[in-house]
Formats: structure tokens, C-alpha cells, sequence
């Protein structure tokens, strides 16, 4: 049952950047100008860069591990490296299993062929039997949910029917190994859904999955643990929930805004017991502190709260609070602490706390920073949400 | 090396269904359909009567059915020849996108190209036997050695094609020069001509295996004798030579692939 499927030790991939000589025409007038000049090692060592830095981790039969990180740290080369299409510069990978990677949908499709035709295409090419393909033939389409258009060329398919027919051809190829990368989210949400139902299937089959994505909300939903890349070095591996938080909490000094004449700083999300926290539960009470700097008068203003859920940037509310209810530090200064107490009615999930304040006579804003503080909620109660509405199952009479 | 066929085999699947695609890309596309396989071809063999009357114009000895013959069948193979050189030294960067974000064996891509050419050599074939047979060319037992000729064939222009699909992923100006020199090289390679009407300089022409096995082909087809026995071993020890050394030149740049295309 946990045997491994899946092993990376000491993995690193050194890249090269800027161009390259790609052609005859440039690399030999090159050739000649660099016995010439004779240095020939020195400029090419400054171009390289590592793409990944001694990367291990492994993946067992039956799990799903997540990755996640910002753009361009790695991900997709892990993937790349798992898959066999990148050769590791050095270090060692192990992969015990048939492996499919959907490192992009549809990368196979011919634009001339009919979905119908690229389903034998691309599921050659991900590994399938012909006879194999026949057999599942009316399962893929019927997953894809395009079965009206089955028999048209896919150039004239839209970016959505394409994710879903080359999800749909993956899905079935019944790998003991699934590599994942971002690639539902063309998909509409039903689709995703439906995506995430079927790779959570997979896990009870006993198949490794791993999923690279920026949906945090799916890796949650579908890793038990979850690897956080940054840079080409593996920053965490663990708990889901756990690392999702730090990679959020890792971007969080980026986000703050330098200080200006108005200004909102000093921003804290505290329990009542004005302990620091990141992670809530629904129904505790939260308090969030900051300190304001206005140069109007505060009657004029309002300050701007709002909550965005992270993984797809849903606004769970907008609320404009007036100013006046808060006294200045000193009656001549124009500073003041503040605190927002708010109720954590929200199911499971990350999400971010904005802040702004706004001046009514001259309807501008005076100052705005977003994303200033970052908070996850946890729960096991709920599948699916993002209000918590305290249900209560009893019996009545 | 053993590693490397067994690969191959496993794959095979993926190399009919690829072959199928170029295949039937190159069907849908064109209004002509199938004639897109003859048409080639029937080019060669006009430009080749007309070389042909020109020579006749100078020498006198006048121009008869067994030259069209010949003319003919050589230019099947050599209009294969060139068409599967000119499709695998892009195959793989036509690719790209399978290339970078999907692994099996690479060498699947020049192979596919060959075989689809295959195909249109096949159709093309079965129209001229049509015409030899109406035209009287007559048969031999010698026919038989044609598939191991044809079997060469394959198998040289399998070498070749591996290594300059390699070449034009690493250096994307590799398909220019591979297309001037296809232009010309049939005034190198006894197509329109024989070898033999070059008599002791004859070898030179020979030494290009292509030409070599054009002659054979010739020999056995058209002449009903059986081929020269020297020239066979030599363009057999060329090909596969050039086989198995270009395949592992390949199989050893593949892990690039991805990264340089």
C-alpha cells in the first residue's frame, strides 16, 4: 500500500539563460570569433542559472502531493524532469509505474483532426493501446461533455472544449502515476469540479498524483501534502494547509505599501486574546489592528474593509466603516489606532483582508493597501462554500 | 542498443497512429487527395523525358520505351528519397510542442515522416505497375530481390533522416541547406541517366549509395538481371552503418531535445 512510486534525490537542473546560437549562420561566424578572442568558458558561466536546487522529495502510491509556488520557481521543470522529457543535471529520480503527465492539455491535438481522431492521437501518445482507446471511446466523450461537436475539427473548438477533451483523454489512460500541471483552469467550474472528483478516484485507486496549481483552493481540497517551491529550492513540504499558509505569508512583505502621507500600517489580525493568528475556525472572533495616519478630518472619511478569498479571488465583502468612531491619538496629531473586531463566518479556504480609506468631499482615495494581512480558515465540516451558517441537524416534535 | 529497439517496439502503436496523422493531414488538406502521391513523381519523370530526348537530339540513338521505363522506376524511389528527407529534418521542430511537454522516444517523429512517405511511394508504385504492365516491360524472377532494395532504401534514408532532423533542431538553418541540396542532387544520382554512360568514372556516381540502389532497382525491374553484387554490399554496409551510427547520435542528444527546441 505505501510503496513508492515516485522519487526525487538531490535533484538539480542548471538552464541557460538568454539566447542561444540556434543556427549555422550565427554559431560559426561565433565559433570564429571565440578562438579569436580565446574566453570562451567565462561568458557562458555567467548565463547559466540553477532552474532547481537539490529537490527531494517522494510520492507514495495512493497519494496526492501538491505543488505550488509563484511563476517561473520550478514547478512545471519538476514536472518536466519527473516525466522524462528534461534530464536532470544531476541528482537521481525513480518512478515505478506507467506515468502520464498532463504537463498541458491538448498538446498532442492536431488543429485538422476531429476531436474524435485526436482521441486516438493523443491517447497513443500518452500511452494508450489502440484497442484500449476503442474500448473507452464513448467514456472519454461522454466525460469531455462535447459529444455534439465529437466529429469536428478541434481549430474550431473553443479553449474550454479543448482543456475538457484533453482532461477527459488523460483521465482515462489509467496511470498508476498522474502528473498534473495547472491545466483545468480553462475549464468552467462544473468541469473543474468534476476534474477534482475524478482525481480524487484516482486516489483511492491507489494511483500518485501530483498537482501543480495556483488554485489553492483545489490543491486543499485534493493533497493531503502539499511541496512549496520558490526559486528552484524546496522552501516546505508537509501539511496542505500548513504549507499554503507560508506561502502566502511569504508574499506578505512584498504587499505592503510604502508609507505616504496618509497611510495604514501596523496592521495585526489578533484573537480576542490579542494573540497573533493565521489560522480561524468559523464562528471565533477575530480583531484586526492597525494604525492610521489622515491628514483630513476623520469625519469625512471612511475606511474600506474588505475580504477576498484567495484561490479565486471572490469578494466575501466590501463594507465601508465611517472614521468618526475613531479617536486620534492626540488631539493636535492626525494618527490614530484602530481596530475592526469581525466574526470569522467563513468556511475553509485562504483568504486576504484589504484596507483603504476614503475621503467623501473630495471622493478620492487617500490611501489603499491590499492584501495587508492574510488569513486561512479551517474546517472538516464543510465540502464545498464560503459562508458559515451554523447548520443544526435535529429532530423536531 | 537493445534497450533502444525494445522502446521502440513498445511504442510501435505510437508510430502507426503518428504515420496515420501525417498521412491523413496530408489528404485532408489537399483538394487533389490522393494524386498528391503521383503528382511528385510524374514531375521527375516529365523533367526526366525531356533530359532524355535531349540526349537522344545529340547522340541519335532514338528514344524508346524502355528509357521511360527506367526513367520511371527510379524516380519513384528517389521522389520517396527526397520527400521523407524533406519532412523528417522538420519533424521535430513541427513538434515542438510534443517534443517539450510529452516524452516517449523521439525517434519516432523521423520514422513516422519515412513511413508516410511510404505510403504515397506505395500508391505511386501500384499506378506504375499498372503502366509497366500495360507497357510491355515484361518480368523476372530478379524482382524479387526489390524489397531488399527497397529495404535499403528505407533504411538509409532512416539514417540520413535522423541525423538532420537532430541537426535542424539544434540549428534551425539546417532545412534551407538540406532543401538547396535536394534541389540539385538529382544531377548527382543516376535518376535520369545511367551510370554506366559515364564508363570508368562510373564508381564515382556509384559511391553515393542512393545512386547505387537506384541502379539496382533499375537492374532488377527494368533490365531483368540481377544486381550487381559489389555494388549491393557496399550500399547495404553504407546504410546500415550509417543506420545504427546516426540512431545513437540521436538517442544521445534526446535528453536536449526538450530544452533546445
Amino acid at each position: 500500500m505505501s510503496e513508492t512510486a515516485l522519487e526525487l534525490n538531490n535533484v538539480w537542473k542548471k538552464f541557460i539563460k538568454g539566447e542561444r546560437y540556434d543556427s549555422l549562420r550565427d554559431l560559426i561566424p561565433a565559433v570564429f570569433r571565440n578562438t579569436l578572442s580565446g574566453n570562451r568558458s567565462s561568458e557562458l558561466s555567467g548565463m547559466e542559472f540553477w532552474a532547481l536546487k537539490d529537490i527531494s522529495f517522494q510520492v507514495r502510491r495512493g497519494e496526492a502531493l501538491g505543488i505550488i509556488g509563484p511563476n517561473g520557481s520550478g514547478k512545471s521543470t519538476t514536472l518536466k524532469i519527473l516525466s522524462g522529457i528534461l534530464r536532470p543535471t544531476s541528482g537521481k529520480i525513480t518512478v515505478n509505474g506507467r506515468l502520464s503527465a498532463l504537463i498541458e492539455v491538448g498538446a498532442g491535438f492536431h488543429q485538422d483532426l476531429t476531436g474524435r481522431e485526436n482521441i486516438f492521437l493523443n491517447g497513443s501518445i500518452l500511452g494508450m493501446k489502440k484497442e484500449e482507446i476503442k474500448r473507452r471511446m464513448d467514456e472519454i466523450i461522454e466525460f469531455s461533455g462535447i459529444s455534439e461537436f465529437i466529429d469536428t475539427p478541434v481549430k474550431r473548438f473553443s479553449s474550454g472544449m479543448y482543456a475538457r477533451l484533453g482532461f477527459s483523454i488523460a483521465a482515462h489512460v489509467d496511470p498508476e502515476i498522474l502528473l498534473v500541471d495547472e491545466v483545468l483552469s480553462v475549464g468552467d467550474m462544473w468541469f473543474q469540479e468534476k476534474c477534482l472528483e475524478k482525481m480524487l478516484s484516482f486516489k483511492n485507486k491507489n494511483i500518485a498524483i501530483i498537482f501543480v496549481s495556483h488554485n489553492l483552493e483545489s490543491v486543499n481540497v485534493l493533497c493531503s501534502k502539499t511541496a512549496l517551491i520558490k526559486k528552484g529550492t524546496l522552501r516546505t513540504i508537509g501539511d496542505t494547509a500548513e504549507t499554503i499558509r507560508e506561502y502566502i505569508c511569504s508574499n506578505q512583505e512584498e504587499a505592503v505599501d510604502v508609507a505616504t502621507e496618509n497611510s495604514i500600517s501596523n496592521v495585526k489580525l489578533l484573537n480576542m486574546k490579542n494573540e497573533l493568528v493565521s489560522i480561524c475556525y468559523p464562528e471565533q472572533k477575530c480583531r484586526l489592528t492597525f494604525k492610521i495616519r489622515c491628514d483630513k478630518p476623520f469625519e469625512e472619511c471612511q475606511l474600506g474593509f474588505l475580504i477576498h478569498r484567495l484561490s479565486d479571488g471572490l469578494s466575501i465583502c466590501d463594507y465601508n466603516l465611517p472614521l468618526n468612531s475613531i479617536k486620534r491619538a492626540d488631539s493636535s496629531g492626525d494618527t490614530a489606532d484602530g481596530a475592526i473586531d469581525f466574526d470569522i463566518n467563513l468556511l475553509r479556504g485562504s483568504y486576504s483582508v484589504s484596507l483603504h480609506m476614503y475621503h467623501y468631499p473630495s471622493a478620492t482615495f487617500l490611501t489603499r493597501v491590499k492584501n495587508i494581512a492574510y488569513f486561512s480558515v479551517e474546517e472538516r465540516v464543510s465540502w464545498h462554500g464560503v459562508t458559515h451558517i451554523s447548520p443544526l441537524l435535529h429532530s423536531i416534535g | 542498443m537493445k534497450e533502444m529497439v525494445n522502446e521502440l517496439i513498445h511504442y510501435r502503436e505510437l508510430l502507426y497512429i503518428l504515420t496515420w496523422r501525417d498521412i491523413k493531414i496530408r489528404y485532408k488538406q489537399s483538394v487533389m487527395g490522393f494524386m498528391w502521391a503521383v503528382f511528385m513523381p510524374m514531375l521527375i519523370v516529365a523533367a526526366g523525358i525531356i533530359m532524355k530526348l535531349a540526349f537522344s537530339f545529340i547522340s541519335g540513338k532514338p528514344f524508346n520505351v524502355m528509357d521511360l521505363a527506367s526513367i520511371s522506376v527510379k524516380a519513384l524511389p528517389w521522389s520517396f528519397f527526397i520527400g521523407s528527407i524533406r519532412f523528417s529534418t522538420i519533424c521535430l521542430t513541427a513538434n515542438s510542442n510534443l517534443v517539450s511537454k510529452i516524452y516517449f522516444p523521439r525517434e519516432i517523429f523521423p520514422l513516422a515522416a519515412i513511413l508516410a512517405n511510404l505510403f504515397d511511394f506505395v500508391i505511386a508504385s501500384s499506378a506504375l505497375a499498372v503502366i509497366l504492365a500495360v507497357g510491355n516491360i515484361g518480368i523476372s524472377l530478379n524482382i524479387l530481390w526489390l524489397p531488399i532494395l527497397l529495404f535499403l532504401l528505407v533504411v538509409l534514408t532512416a539514417g540520413i533522416a535522423f541525423v538532420l532532423s537532430c541537426a535542424n533542431l539544434f540549428f534551425r538553418d539546417v532545412k534551407y541547406i538540406v532543401e538547396v541540396v535536394l534541389t540539385f542532387a538529382i544531377f548527382f544520382t543516376p535518376v535520369f541517366y545511367e551510370a554506366s554512360l559515364f564508363g570508368k568514372w562510373s564508381s564515382l556516381l556509384l559511391a553515393n549509395p542512393v545512386g547505387a540502389i537506384l541502379e539496382q532497382i533499375n537492374n532488377v525491374v527494368v533490365l531483368h538481371q540481377p544486381p550487381d553484387l559489389f555494388w549491393l554490399s557496399y550500399a547495404a554496409t553504407f546504410s546500415f552503418c550509417l543506420f545504427i551510427a546516426s540512431w545513437f547520435v540521436f538517442h544521445r542528444s534526446e535528453f536536449l531535445f526538450a530544452e533546445r527546441i
